[in-house]
């Protein structure tokens, strides 16, 4: 693997080939803002948060660095005008499905995003998919999975798999950006309708 | 029939087909494609079979069931060679006479011919028909001449003659020079340079290559690539057979959306005929080239059209982009070299190679080249498919082969695109349609849809409709293109109800640029185009929803009020016996009055008010004048006063 050199917030960086962005800037202790993004689990570029601006030969763009591979002379800045007006948006969008949970408010501070932009719609999740990627990358269950598409989309336990996966693991609770009792009480629904179903 | 072995059979089997065929022998042709068919294709067909046989002239007549022609609200067409007279809206009570008349005693029926609405004159051949005349069916004029169920028919125009010359005469790298030469660019929404596209993947490192048909047509009204496929299959089996010869590929996915039956039908009966005569499969043409091609039928979501859910999808996952900022032809299916082009740029493919990428490059823009199809539909007399070279201005397409508006209604604005196009307005109607005319002008080529609007079309809830649409296809993934389009769809909404608030054209700008800066796939970039562009040229129209609650185009229902005029009301009954919410106080000789409390603003009483009359208004923005007191209500009619 060969080495790369590029330059993050004015930095003069050295990263590997085939490491993303996001990867190189955390690297150099450099914090670009995630909710999707988990070092055990494949790159999923659905939250959009870590959108930054690159310039390549003088033409400027932005991309998400948990996604994009890392260029030789590539200019990357974490911070612009437009991408603190995105991750405000993005935030803005999200706060009005979970406006209490506490990583979100926390960026929101920072980001100066209103919770009260967009009227509430109550479901905490905001579909980063860590619980589904986790259950099916790293614990190989897929217990939970995501159902239905775009603005209906949920995530769901497969009972069948749940009552016999999920009680004694539930590692998938803490890694919810949002608030964990939201799984708790989605696992609960799914045992709650196998019990139901029975055997 | 045998295996053909080598060019020189081909052309042997090409000459037998011909010599069998006597061109002047009576023919009559049917439009069979899937518009026609819901019209009643099926019954004309059935009838000119039994009536041929009537009438004693089995043997003497050819029947041969077409593809679609274009001129779908004419149709079923017949067209009865070799005099080429064609027939319009034909039922099985015509056949008959077309038989009895035009087959035995070659005499036109009149009343069957196109009219010319202008002139009032009877044309009666197809090429003569303003509709017709104004196109360049270079791609598409094949349809009308081929059966799709017959590899004869595609072998008698000419057909595997440009697989014959590229397998036998060109090397790969010549095929996609000629390619690149021709600058043939994707017809399918994104207008990358095909040749560009297939030199990359040409060159991309790997044994396994693959080169895929995007027959996933999804945008609303938009079905030229339903009608080449189900018109001629063949002329993209063989497009897509010299494109695998290019790429080195050597296994083909056509992704077909399953709500085309006769697309899915005609194409596996074409992929069947062709293996049989040995143009796919081992060794084509004595080649040495292997290709087979296998059909996907797609569970309908729209966002399987962009290239890598639509990979993602043939993989057998969830059809939902990649995150990747890898380009498909170098890492696709199955993460290998895929080419994915959609039908009519593949249909494309063989003419380029037959006749020369000089040839093909006279036709079209600067930067556009050849056809396209265009799918011409919503206020517009003509509708249909039309196939024009690049750089026709958009007023000849609408105006010269559209017809133009009907009901003597104004133009509005056409959008193109698809539902992430944008409007153009009256005034940009000389713009030359070319991809990258189209994109500065704030909307875009796509796959060729365009829908034209009146004077009562409002552009705030055509952006709504379109955004409405969008939402339901969105895959869910990002979160600029679910949560940012729940959130347009919501204001616009709240906009054509008259509760737009102040600030609301601002947020929705700032939700545009985050879903096109930010969201994941070309859906979610392209999602907001239909709100900038109606912003961009009809700005006035947001502003007076949300600052007057006034609809100017006086279309949107909780904006406008139905008014009965009382100085033009004539007490003819007409609206208040149709009213289905009985909304309409009056009696005989008594001047009508909407009840506003009632009304459901249906528009019924708007529609049917004698036109002589024409008492029944529509006001937006301003108050219902008070309703006239019961007193002053009777209409005394001078002439009957006795």
């Amino acid at each position: 693997m060969s080495e790369i050199t590029l330059q993050i917030d004015g930095k003069e960086i050295v990263a590997t080939e085939g490491m993303t962005l996001l990867e190189a800037a955390q690297k150099e202790g450099i914090t670009i803002p995630t909710l999707c993004y988990h070092k055990e689990l494949e790159p999923f570029g659905g939250c959009r948060l870590c959108t930054v601006e690159i310039e390549s030969r003088g033409s400027k763009r932005l991309v998400v660095s948990c996604v994009y591979p890392v260029e030789k002379n590539l200019i990357v800045r974490t911070r612009s005008e437009k991408v603190d007006r995105i991750r405000k948006m993005i935030l803005q969008l999200l706060l009005a499905h979970a406006p209490d949970a506490f990583d979100l408010q926390g960026l929101a501070e920072e980001y100066g995003a209103d919770r009260n932009c967009f009227e509430k719609e109550p479901s905490f999740c905001i579909h980063c998919g860590l619980c589904v990627r986790y259950c099916n990358e790293v614990k190989k269950a897929n217990a939970i999975g995501f159902v239905d598409r775009g603005i209906r989309k949920e995530i769901s336990f497969i009972p069948a798999i749940a009552a016999k996966e999920c009680w004694d693991c539930k590692e998938c609770f803490p890694l919810c950006p949002t608030e964990a009792l939201q799984a708790a009480f989605v696992l609960t629904k799914a045992l709650a309708s196998f019990d139901t179903a029975g055997e | 029939m045998p295996l053909i072995n080598s060019p020189a059979e081909l052309e042997a089997l090409r000459k037998d087909i011909l010599s069998k065929r006597d061109p002047n022998k009576p023919c009559i042709t049917l439009c069979a494609g899937s518009a026609c068919l819901a019209s009643g294709s099926g019954d004309v067909a059935e009838s000119i079979t039994e009536e041929i046989k009537k009438q004693g002239l089995t043997d003497q007549v050819d029947i041969r069931r077409t593809g679609c022609h274009g001129f779908c609200e004419r149709g079923p067409i017949v067209i009865i060679h070799p005099e080429e007279i064609c027939y319009f809206n034909i039922e099985s009570k015509d056949v008959p006479e077309i038989i009895s008349e035009t087959i035995k005693e070659h005499k036109v029926v009149e009343r069957l011919l196109y009219t010319d609405p202008g002139t009032n004159e009877k044309i009666v051949h197809e090429s003569d028909i303003p509709f017709y005349k104004y196109q360049e069916r270079i791609v598409f004029g094949s349809n009308s001449k081929i059966d799709p169920k017959s590899i004869e028919d595609y072998l008698a125009i000419g057909g595997y003659a440009a697989l014959s010359k590229a397998l036998t005469g060109m090397t790969a790298e010549q095929v996609v020079g000629e390619v690149k030469k021709a600058n043939l660019r994707g017809r399918g929404g994104g207008g990358f340079p095909a040749g560009v596209k297939w030199e990359g993947s040409r060159n991309a490192p790997g044994d396994i290559k693959y080169v895929i048909v995007n027959a996933d047509e999804g945008d609303p009204g938009a079905y030229m690539d339903r009608s080449l496929l189900e018109g001629n299959p063949h002329a993209v089996l063989e497009g897509l057979t010299i494109g695998a010869y290019a790429v080195g590929a050597h296994e083909g996915y056509i992704y077909v959306r399953q709500e085309y039956p006769l697309a899915v039908v005609n194409v596996m009966m074409a992929i069947a005929k062709a293996e049989e005569l040995g143009l796919l499969g081992k060794n084509i043409l004595g080649s040495g080239f292997d290709f087979t091609v296998t059909v996907h039928q797609g569970a309908g979501a729209f966002v399987c059209g962009e290239s890598t859910a639509l990979m993602t999808a043939l993989e057998g996952r969830a059809g939902e982009p990649r995150p990747k900022y890898i380009r498909s032809n170098i890492v696709g299916l199955w993460g290998r070299p895929s080419v994915l082009n959609n039908v009519e740029t593949w249909a494309n493919v063989p003419l380029i190679i037959n006749k020369g990428a000089d040839w093909f490059t006279q036709l079209g823009t600067e930067s556009s080249k050849g056809t396209k199809i265009f799918s011409l539909v919503g206020k517009i007399t003509n509708t249909g498919l039309v196939e024009v070279p690049m750089g026709t201005p958009l007023r000849d397409i609408i105006f010269k082969i559209g017809g133009g508006i009907p009901g003597g209604k104004k133009f509005k604005a056409v959008q193109t695109g698809g539902p992430s196009g944008g409007c153009i307005p009256e005034e940009m109607l000389d713009l030359p349609v070319g991809f990258d005319e189209l994109t500065r002008a704030g909307s875009m080529m796509g796959s060729g849809g365009m829908i034209v609007m009146d004077e009562d079309t409002c552009m705030v809830d055509v952006a709504r409709y379109f955004l409405d649409f969008l939402t339901d296809e969105s895959c869910g993934k990002c979160v600029p293109c679910r949560e940012g389009m729940r959130q347009m769809l919501k204001i616009l909404t709240n906009i054509t109800q008259g509760k737009g608030k102040e600030g609301d054209i601002e947020l929705l700008e700032g939700l545009a640029e985050t879903a096109m800066e930010a969201a994941l796939c070309a859906l979610g970039k392209s999602s907001p185009n239909p709100f900038l562009s109606t912003l961009k040229y009809f700005r006035d129209e947001y502003e007076a929803h949300v600052k007057d609650k006034r609809c100017p185009a006086l279309s949107c229902k909780e904006l406008i009020s139905y008014y009965i005029d009382p100085a033009k009301c004539q007490a003819c009954m007409t609206c208040l016996k149709k009213c289905p919410a009985e909304a309409i106080v009056g009696g005989k000789n008594q001047i009508h009055v909407v009840d506003q409390e009632k009304c459901t603003k249906c528009g019924t009483c708007f529609e049917v008010c004698p036109p002589r009359f024409r008492s029944v208004t529509k006001i937006s923005g301003e108050p219902v004048p008070p309703p006239l007191p019961m007193e002053e209500r009777t209409i005394v009619r001078k002439g009957k006063e006795k």
